[in-house]
């Protein structure tokens, strides 16, 4: 029996037993398994997304302006998430956590917490989640009583042996899925801690996660340091599709609104989308002038914009379909760290490690008729 | 001077930094004799520094070379001087690139950020020491804080750093004049870059180390990924495309919202119309709910309007069934075997309430299921009823007078046309909106005066929620 017809289970048990010469051949045939799927995936590969984009009217000039800008945290903005009343948003700095009414510039509640990295909002918007180099994630019920310690009442829900680097709550405030620096990412239980369901399969720090849009399915992709992008299966475990194309870290992954794509940004500088249903990478946005890494990722409410924060502090605004860049935004005095768009689409808020929020609206002026792809800016 | 190569100075173990090799092959075309950008020597104070270059020159470059605009060309152009691949000559503090006559240098790759030896306080050390020995009190404010503390942290190697800075220094002078000065400029700017002044963006911040493992393999998964089905590109794509189209004019970024966007005109008038329980919704609203069966029910308002045509057709339990196993699924792990019990009563067991119609096999599997309940254990039936829902419930829902009625009645506001003032008085009328806290309490009370008026089930109480005014139907037990 030679090592081809051994499953692969214990071939990777053999790798760890005996290194030296079946570590060569494993790598070998690791290298063939993988071309072999990208054979696979490029057979039912008939037509590229901007040939079938040059039937949509290209995008014209865009305006963008910021309407809000929320100063004040005094530290670097690591990371935002919206309430669904489409005015609050809950955003994290290195040493805070801060509620804000941004339609009306209020402050609601400030939280002292240490290095937040990864923020949410309940879907009820009666609580937010948050952690960061504590390895945990803590749900913190607020109040109406500005005044109130919310530190008192948090409960600490989940536990990891590394860095929270992003958490989401499901469809409700009961569950959280979240994504560490240890390699995993995982559902708990709000009310009692429990760990739900555990996700393995990350060869390094997992960085970003996003559900998918909650009629699709119950699935979630994430991507890591490790170049990888995963989608996984809730219900098992198991990781259902991976896509390893990015030449970098990726730092953020976000659902194609109707469910059956996501894209997602890396330090490699360019965006990527991937079509779920045909298993495979269909565009990358990227320029040549564009050179520094993107860090976070949100699609508009049709999916035919996609906004990319990016190292260079700028923001670049891509056309999904054609895969070219409408606009470019400046403004920020340091990284863009996160970037969200607001439930119901009328805008976007943008935070920066140069202490600032900034919400911002766009309008499109003029439109380009058929058979042009979009101007290129 | 020439760059000829540029070797990877062991760039995969510093990923967050996967940027600087693309930096540097900017830079080699930057400095290429015929199609970089121009240098000439230039007389500073008494010296001549060769090889010197204005930020204009450099931000002409990059719009010609990128097809971009000169105020990306700018932005670009001030994140090579932030990563310390150019550097001021005038201002060598500020690490931006001025648009005019300002002068910079190509940095030597000697000091390129991408060194395999990591910057170390030693080095930092002997630097600020050499300083020092050249001409006491030259260090800043902020150079003389660090240059004391390291002093009292590396006291036991003291000796060890005046000695290599006496060492560099006199080995400094007895290079030539233009050359020294050059070379000072060259170390000055690394250490500005690498130990930025108090209260400077820093480029070389890059948040947290990330742990890389670039050996692991995963050949178990790739194996499975071979066998998987897939979609033919064209038919896949081709969805992606036509939900975008879809959508379009939906899209607050792409067509105005009516009345208008919140954000724009400080006027809510568009939350307000787009209220989860309001009684008349927005014609666009009501569009979308005919995209597709999912945005019908994701959209509480929607999925009220579909519960009157449900109960009008005395088909319900469906809805009400498919609501019972999303609350099974997301809800507290705790509350879950008595949910699933109480579904198992309500809707499946024989003679139940509100029994719901599925195929044998399902409800075998379901049936089997419940005896060990876990939160998915409903998936197989809510999976068969939300398809029934869909592919004929959901058509005849389009074609009722329900539907019919609501889209008759549904309302379509004129744009608002502000004039600056009503701007402004918008502006200052702002108010934060009502908090989540107090519609969940709001919420919560509403339930509870319902479910205390005697026995009712929950299809009326959701449509009395949302239908207030409206005949009240007998009730059901």
């Amino acid at each position: 029996m030679s090592i081809q017809d051994v499953s692969p289970c214990v071939k990777c048990y053999i790798m760890e037993v005996q290194p030296n010469e079946t570590l060569t051949n494993l790598k070998a045939e690791s290298d063939t398994l993988k071309t072999k799927l990208e054979d696979e995936r490029a057979k039912l590969h008939d037509v590229e997304l901007h040939q079938v984009a040059e039937k949509v009217d290209g995008l014209g000039q865009f305006i963008m302006k910021t309407r809000r800008t929320l100063k004040g945290h005094g530290n670097k903005v690591l990371c935002m998430d919206w309430c669904k009343d489409k005015r609050r948003i809950v955003s994290s700095s290195q040493v805070s956590v801060w509620i804000i009414v941004t339609f009306s510039e209020e402050h609601a509640v400030t939280m002292p917490c240490t290095w937040v990295m990864a923020c949410a909002y309940a879907p009820s918007g009666c609580a937010v989640a948050c952690g960061g180099l504590d390895n945990k994630c803590s749900v913190y019920p607020l109040s109406l009583d500005k005044n109130e310690n919310l530190a008192a009442k948090k409960k600490s829900v989940a536990m990891h042996t590394n860095y929270l680097s992003a958490c989401s709550f499901t469809n409700s405030d009961m569950q959280i899925l979240t994504s560490s620096g240890d390699g995993t990412c995982a559902l708990w239980d709000v009310e009692s801690g429990q760990l739900l369901q555990s996700f393995h399969g990350h060869a390094a720090d997992v960085l970003c996660l996003d559900l998918a849009p909650s009629e699709t399915g119950n699935t979630f992709v994430s991507g890591g340091c490790d170049k990888k992008a995963n989608v996984w299966d809730m219900r098992s475990g198991q990781c259902i599709q991976s896509f390893e194309t990015h030449e970098s870290d990726i730092n953020s992954v976000r659902y194609y609104p109707s469910g059956d794509a996501f894209a997602s940004g890396s330090d490699d500088a360019t965006c990527r989308l991937y079509d779920l249903r045909a298993d495979r990478e269909v565009a990358i946005y990227s320029k040549e002038s564009i050179i520094f890494g993107a860090s976070s990722v949100d699609f508009s409410l049709s999916g035919r914009l996609l906004f990319g924060g990016y190292n260079d502090y700028t923001i670049n605004v891509w056309d999904v379909l054609k895969g070219t860049r409408v606009s470019i935004l400046f403004g920020h005095e340091n990284r863009v760290s996160t970037l969200r768009l607001s439930p119901d689409g009328t805008a976007f808020c943008s935070g920066s490690w140069d202490h600032t929020l900034r919400v911002r609206w766009a309008a499109l002026i003029g439109i380009h008729i058929f058979g042009t792809r979009g101007t290129v800016v | 001077m020439t760059i000829r190569n540029v070797r990877d100075h062991g760039q995969r173990f510093r990923p967050r930094m996967a940027c600087l090799k693309k930096v540097e092959s900017v830079m080699l075309e930057m400095q290429d004799p015929k199609t970089g950008v121009k240098s000439q020597p230039q007389r500073l104070v008494i010296t001549t520094i060769p090889h010197a270059i204005t930020g204009e020159d450099i931000v002409a470059w990059l719009t010609n070379c990128y097809s971009i605009e000169t105020e990306e060309a700018w932005a670009l152009g001030t994140m090579l001087v932030a990563f310390g691949y150019i550097y001021p000559l005038q201002d060598h503090k500020r690490l931006v690139i001025k648009p005019d006559a300002s002068l910079y240098r190509f940095q030597t790759p000697y000091f390129w950020p991408a060194q395999q030896w990591p910057v170390e306080d030693t080095d930092y050390a002997i630097y600020l020491a050499k300083r020092n020995i050249r001409k006491k009190g030259i260090l800043e404010m902020y150079e003389q804080v660090q240059y004391n503390s390291l002093h009292k942290w590396m006291n036991h190697k003291w000796d060890f750093i005046v000695m290599q800075a006496k060492e560099q220094y006199r080995a400094g002078k007895e290079r030539k004049k233009p050359d020294r000065v050059v070379f000072d400029c060259q170390e000055r700017a690394y250490w500005v870059v690498h130990r930025p002044p108090p209260g400077t963006v820093s480029a070389m911040d890059y948040g947290l180390e990330r742990m890389v493992d670039p050996n692991t393999e995963e050949m178990i998964f790739t194996q499975q990924s071979i066998m998987r089905p897939r979609v033919k590109s064209s038919v896949s794509i081709g969805a992606l495309v036509k939900y975008s189209v879809t959508y379009n004019k939906h899209d607050p970024f792409l067509a105005p919202c009516l009345p208008s966007n919140p954000w724009v005109t400080d006027d809510v008038t568009y939350w307000l119309l787009n209220m989860a329980n309001v009684e008349i919704p927005t014609k666009m609203r009501v569009e979308r709910w005919t995209f597709s069966f999912a945005e019908l029910l994701s959209d509480p308002r929607g999925r009220d309007d579909f519960r009157l045509f449900l109960k009008k057709e005395f088909s319900g339990e469906n809805l009400a069934f498919w609501e019972a196993c999303e609350d099974l699924k997301w809800g507290t792990a705790a509350t879950m075997n008595d949910k699933a019990q109480q579904v198992y009563k309500t809707f499946l067991t024989r003679g139940a309430p509100r029994w719901i119609n599925i195929d044998g096999k399902t409800m075998e599997v379901t049936v089997k299921g419940l005896k060990h309940p876990h939160r998915y254990v409903l998936d197989a039936a809510q999976t068969h009823i939300f398809m029934l829902m869909k592919k004929d419930s959901y058509g005849r829902y389009l074609k009722s007078p329900v539907f019919k009625d609501t889209q008759k009645r549904a309302i379509c506001p004129d744009q608002h046309m502000f004039s600056v003032s009503q701007l402004e008085a918008n502006a200052r009328k702002r108010r934060p909106s009502i908090s989540p806290i107090i519609v969940r309490q709001l919420e919560q009370e509403e339930r509870a005066r319902m479910a205390t008026s005697g026995p009712v089930d929950i299809t009326q109480v959701m449509s009395k929620l949302s239908n207030k005014g409206k005949e009240v139907p007998p009730s059901k037990k």
